[in-house]
């Protein structure tokens, strides 16, 4: 396999581990912050959503999947290019319009899909450039 | 009017700033040798030692309470289509700052993720 399909497949790979790691980490915190309620403004109120917040399973999944999304989002920027990487994660909206779609039936409006496929072809564009365009640089740490 | 031009600018940069230091911190860094978990903490570990990285994180904060207190004054459908801007910014930044080579092809799809983007999240 040539080392220039090999760093575009490793990029891809990477950015899509990011766009599920997000996606289902604010899913997450989302249905935990539902199961404990609205949050009321006070000291007690805080006290009370704090500690059910860190003993909520959920939340802590939640937390799981967007320390994923971190990680990946690190690992694929020491490699791949800045301006490569942002608008290709932005296929995450286009995805999270198909999926309320298919899975929750949800009405999307004409407007929104304008900005889906405007999304799709904009990464489409910028998926066919070379991931990495600058120079590897040398090391900082001694090794 | 102004404070919210203002704050939309302090959410733009911040973001775009704490992920130009951070991708500058990555890059320094150095990409891990293989992508398997024993490889993966060693990059982990070198990189949280990167001072860059410790430049981004209090930038992206700032840029998260921004949008916070944005929140707080306008409804979130001007919110996150305005903040989509930072698309547009943060590939100057990589132009500019990061000295990545920018074509054309990558800017038309810059732009056009960001117009879709705005007009997704105004739903």
């Amino acid at each position: 396999m040539g080392h220039e399909l090999r760093i575009r497949i490793k990029t891809l790979v990477m950015i899509l581990a990011m766009v599920v790691c997000a996606n289902a980490g604010d899913l997450m915190l989302k249905r935990g912050m539902t199961q404990i309620g609205a949050v009321e403004i006070s000291a007690p109120g805080l006290r009370h959503a704090f500690a059910s917040t860190v003993t909520n399973g959920t939340i802590w999944i939640g937390i799981v999947f967007l320390v994923g999304f971190m990680v990946s989002y690190m690992t694929v920027l020491s490699w791949a290019d800045y301006s490569y990487v942002m608008p290709a994660g932005a296929f995450g909206y286009a995805l999270l319009t198909l999926l309320a779609v298919v899975f929750l039936h949800e009405n999307v409006s004409p407007r929104r899909w304008v900005g889906v496929v405007l999304i799709c072809i904009g990464v489409l564009l910028v998926g066919q450039t070379r991931p990495r365009t600058t120079e590897v640089m040398a090391r900082e740490v001694a090794a | 009017m102004m404070r919210v031009a203002m704050l939309l600018a302090v959410l733009i940069v911040g973001s775009t700033g704490g992920e130009i230091a951070i991708t500058h911190g990555m890059k320094s860094t150095g990409e891990p040798s293989r992508l398997r978990p024993r490889e993966l903490l060693a990059f982990l570990s070198r990189a949280l030692r990167s001072g860059w990285f410790w430049v981004g994180v209090p930038l992206m904060a700032l840029s998260f309470y921004s949008l916070l207190v944005l929140l707080s004054w306008e409804p979130i459908s001007f919110v996150i289509p305005a903040s989509a801007l930072s698309y547009v910014v943060g590939t100057l930044g990589a132009k500019y700052i990061l000295r990545e080579d920018v074509s054309p092809a990558r800017w038309i799809g810059v732009v056009l993720v960001c117009a879709g983007v705005a007009l997704v999240a105004a739903g």
